[in-house]
């Protein structure tokens, strides 16, 4: 028994050894794997684990004010409030969901989706219940509080527009970040920012939208928010000042009235845009917390294009507004002056084709100023013959036209001023003596945008300085170059929209005014939609106006004033509003008159 | 052949509490409180709903292990049969009314407590073989003869456990046997057999798996195959670990744990918190303290000359040893994840009080038998 047992422990004592050994050869490892994960890889571990707990949310900083020239605001933000619905603090949702639609309106799209969200997301995230509640539905909720338990009111700010349709194509619009505007920027994913979309908004938008700040916030493996780690509260949104004068623009947007058109007004010395309006126009709160598809489907088949901005994306032919372009530019060339006459017999040949004045008794023989008071046709078609595509052209370039202005909307338009080489390319076929004739009275293939026309106008009547067009009050004022125009010359069409207006027999006659002497003077244009056919003359119809108004002629008038110093330029079209002088000219007469009795500084 | 029968001890109970070792004790203490303030935590500084609980079943088993220590060593000897084939009786029984009820079944209900018959089969198992190789001669353990009735009753339980499923314990409750045999002389050829026709056999045992099991190990092999599901939990007590660093983040102040981003930050993950909380230097302390547990255990098996005793002390070590280094290579992504809790730390009482047996049994087995019994 002893001798068993002694062998039996001496090898048990041997194996014990063994055993040790191996469990210290397991702790070697384990104190290797923590030494591993403790010392060596720690840095990564922190990292991990802070991604884990910490949560940056954006705070989204308030957008920059827009105001006008004198300090109106015309953007702002304003208070806004939320139903949100907390589902873990309701016993029953449904309950509750019943409740809140007896004392608020909830469609039955709304509710589908307050469903899905709280579905899909954990019960103490707050979820969408009603946006943009009124102060009176907020005092109603808040009445009814003890029936409603998880419903929270919240205040967050959303763009809002005090002049509604009056600034609807200046300013623009603010909406939600949709899939095509999604770019990098990790803020664009925040529910509930919004971005420029259109007009001055879209192009100023990063000034605008200042600096989010950012909360980092701790939380647990649900999300939970358990306290705030660290706070930057970012930077409101710059302001920005326009050069608009909004008593001026409510001058001119009730001056066109139900026309469908547009007006432009330009401080002549600067090129500051007074004012700009197009017609019809639309109510940019709408677009804020997204456009209902009624309204969007209304604004889009209207005839009369709210949505576009016929200022600068509405291209028109400048009809006899253009003569003071093709008499500046035969004058500077040397080949009329203030003494050459043409003789107008109502009517002439170009090449094989019978050109007509407006005026089929004719108007005699006329020198230019009289040519622009009358607006004769002959007298144009006679110096446009003489003086060529090429030197028009280069004159309607240097005074603004034939390229956008770069004013800062969305879809501005370059026009078009034709040259010999576009034709071939764009016809293939040869410039002709007739195309010269057509140009000379600004039809044909002349394109003007009224932005350009009133910076034409602005350019000529300041005594020859390239201004551009700005929204923007600049704090430095740079003197605009002159351009290479004679002062003579200059007088001397001046003189000639002067008598327009003035002068007995002129052809804006009527919307003439004396205002303490000051006086406008100004251009009529008519732009052909399309000739009164054969078929119709025989019908009866021989004006214009008998048309439909989709086929009525367009309506132009650009005017200036004071007419010894001016200051004050305006452009205005009226669609299909047939008579320059009849329908154009007197809203351009009342836009002025307004202009001077204000007082803008 | 005359059965081998344990003298009676002489000793008055004061010369064995003279003999006892008071470090053994404390250090069992020290990691029950250690215990009690990681729980006290992990409830983000609260005594409940664990630490008051766990402390006051440590309290409770702490006296078992006491009456456990005073017991006369003979009564092991005479009564391990008999606890191996209740436990083996329990086991059965357990595995029946899993058959009856639906899904894992591991307890059976006594009406005052639970009791989980897997639990009691570790130290079963233990006073089983110790007893059965008493008394076989060192030519009969050298022969397949004469380790084919341990074998067998070994992966009888085994089995039984496995089947519950209870990977983790089936395993224990292997290995410890599989020590066992090894101390008592059972040649190294034989061993590497086995793992040959383990190695053989590993296919088919897959198949066997569950399939929660075969994901707990595809997970353990590559976490990030499942990083939102059974990996989530690796994952997270990795970046716990790491992130506490050498000196750890505070005691209350671990993120990983107090955000719950930590699952079974209170059970199997305990070690996880403690060392987030603590860092390295926590972390070491914790392991260090253990290996101090488990030397004293192995030299009271070496100072025995009582070959039972010595057999039982070595078992009950190792199965110390196994749930020590399971539950921390598996939180640390070094084992799988297989359920093992650390016990004095990790919350729950069925592995507190069969620990605390354990250590009982280990302090009577040190005083009772110094010198020889024969």
């Amino acid at each position: 028994m002893n001798s068993l047992n002694a062998e039996k422990n001496h090898i048990l004592s041997r194996r014990l050894i063994w055993i040790m050994l191996l469990n210290l050869l397991a702790f070697a490892v384990l104190i290797g794997r923590l030494w591993y994960l403790q010392v060596y890889e720690a840095d990564k571990y922190k990292m991990m684990s802070d991604e884990n707990r910490i949560s940056t949310r954006f705070l989204l900083a308030p957008r920059g004010t827009i105001y006008d020239r004198n300090g109106e605001v015309i953007a702002k933000n304003e208070q806004n409030f939320q139903a949100l619905l907390i589902a873990e603090q309701t016993p029953d949702i449904q309950t509750t969901l019943a409740r809140f639609k007896q004392i608020i309106d909830l469609s039955e799209d709304e509710e589908q989706k307050l469903l899905k969200d709280i579905k899909n997301k954990r019960r103490f995230i707050p979820v969408k219940l009603k946006d943009n509640l009124s102060w009176d539905d907020v005092s109603k909720i808040l009445l009814h509080a003890p029936d409603l338990p998880g419903v929270e009111i919240i205040e967050g700010l959303s763009r809002a527009y005090p002049y509604a349709d009056l600034y609807a194509h200046i300013l623009g619009y603010v909406g939600p970040v949709s899939d095509k505007d999604k770019k990098d920027n990790p803020l664009y994913m925040v529910p509930g920012f919004k971005i420029g979309k259109s007009g001055l908004e879209r192009t100023y938008d990063y000034k605008l939208q200042g600096k989010s700040g950012t909360v980092k916030l701790e939380v647990n493996a649900y999300g939970r928010v358990m306290k705030e780690i660290e706070r930057d509260s970012g930077a409101q949104g710059g302001s920005l000042q326009l050069t608009v004068d909004s008593r001026l623009q409510k001058a001119a947007y009730e001056a066109l009235g139900e026309q469908s058109g547009a007006a432009v007004v330009l401080d002549v010395r600067t090129g500051e845009i007074l004012a700009m309006v197009s017609t019809p126009s639309f109510d940019p709160n709408l677009f804020t917390n997204g456009i209902s598809y009624k309204h969007w489907n209304e604004l889009l088949n209207n005839e009369r294009t709210p949505l576009i901005d016929k200022a600068v994306s509405g291209q028109y032919s400048p009809g006899s507004t253009f003569k003071i372009v093709v008499a500046l530019a035969a004058l500077e060339a040397g080949i009329i002056d203030a003494d050459t006459r043409y003789y107008c017999a109502g009517g002439m040949e170009i090449g094989n084709i019978r050109f007509h004045c407006w005026n089929h008794y004719g108007h005699g023989s006329l020198n230019v100023v009289e040519a622009l008071k009358y607006s004769c046709d002959i007298f144009f078609y006679e110096t446009a013959l003489r003086v060529g595509v090429d030197k028009i052209r280069e004159m309607a370039l240097s005074l603004g036209l034939g390229n956008a202005l770069n004013v800062g909307l969305d879809n501005e338009k370059d026009g078009l001023i034709p040259s010999k080489n576009w034709k071939k390319s764009r016809f293939g076929t040869q410039w002709t003596p007739g195309d010269n004739a057509n140009t000379g009275i600004g039809q044909g293939y002349v394109l003007v945008t009224p932005m350009q026309l009133v910076t034409m106008l602005s350019r000529v009547v300041n005594g020859g300085y390239e201004v551009t067009p700005t929204f923007i009050k600049s704090s430095k004022s740079v003197k605009p170059k002159r351009l290479n125009i004679s002062r003579r010359n200059i007088e001397l069409v001046k003189q000639g929209m002067f008598e327009v207006v003035n002068g007995i027999g002129g052809t804006a006659k009527k919307a003439k005014f004396n205002l303490d002497g000051v006086k406008m003077g100004g251009k009529t244009g008519t732009t052909q939609v399309r000739r009164i056919s054969m078929k119709e003359r025989r019908s009866g119809i021989r004006n214009d106006s008998q048309l439909p108004w989709k086929l009525r002629n367009h309506a132009w008038f650009m005017g200036f004033t004071p007419t010894d110093n001016p200051r004050y330029a305006v452009a205005v079209i009226v669609e299909h509003g047939s008579s320059g002088s009849g329908v154009a000219a007197p809203i351009a007469s009342k836009i002025l008159q307004e202009a001077l009795t204000l007082d803008i500084k | 052949m005359a059965e081998f029968e344990f003298g009676e001890n002489k000793q008055s109970w004061q010369q064995k509490l003279a003999q006892m070792s008071f470090v053994y004790i404390f250090l069992i203490v020290l990691l029950a409180v250690i215990g009690t303030v990681t729980l006290y935590s992990a409830a983000n500084g609260d005594w409940n709903p664990w630490a008051i609980k766990h402390l006051s079943r440590f309290i409770t088993a702490f006296g078992v292990m006491m009456i456990l220590a005073f017991v006369d060593a003979k009564y092991y000897y005479r009564g391990a049969y008999l606890f191996y084939f209740l436990s083996l009786l329990l086991l059965i029984a357990v595995e029946l009314g899993g058959h009856i009820g639906m899904g894992a079944q591991r307890w059976i209900n006594l009406g005052v407590f639970k009791i989980q018959p897997s639990e009691l089969m570790k130290i079963g198992i233990v006073l089983f073989l110790a007893r059965y190789f008493n008394v076989t001669t060192t030519q009969g353990i050298k022969s397949v003869r004469g380790i084919i009735i341990p074998i067998i009753f070994t992966i009888l339980p085994v089995g039984l456990i496995a089947a519950e499923p209870d990977l983790g314990t089936a395993l224990m409750v292997l290995c410890t046997a599989a020590v066992m045999l090894f101390a008592v002389g059972v040649q190294w050829w034989k061993f590497a057999l086995a793992f040959a026709a383990v190695g053989a056999a590993l296919p088919v045992a897959w198949n066997c798996l569950h399939e929660y099991q075969q994901n707990r190990v595809l997970t353990f092999l590559d976490p990030e195959r499942d990083p939102l599901g059974t990996g989530y939990h690796i994952i997270q007590s990795k970046i716990a670990f790491g992130s506490g660093g050498v000196f750890g983040k505070g005691f209350l102040h671990g993120t990983q744990t107090h955000l719950n981003f930590l699952p079974e930050k209170h059970t199997d993950f305990i070690f996880t918190m403690f060392s987030e909380e603590f860092g390295l230097l926590g972390s070491l302390s914790l392991l260090v303290i253990n290996i101090l547990v488990l030397s004293l255990g192995y030299a009271f098996a070496f100072r025995t000359r009582n070959y039972f005793a010595r057999l039982t002390m070595l078992g009950l070590n190792t199965n110390y040893f196994l749930y020590v280094f399971i539950n921390i290579a598996m939180v640390m992504g070094v084992l799988p994840v297989v359920g093992v809790p650390l016990p004095l730390i990790s919350y729950g009482g069925t592995v507190m009080f069969s620990i605390m047996v354990s250590f009982g049994i280990m302090l009577c087995m040190s005083v009772n038998y110094d010198e020889r019994s024969d």
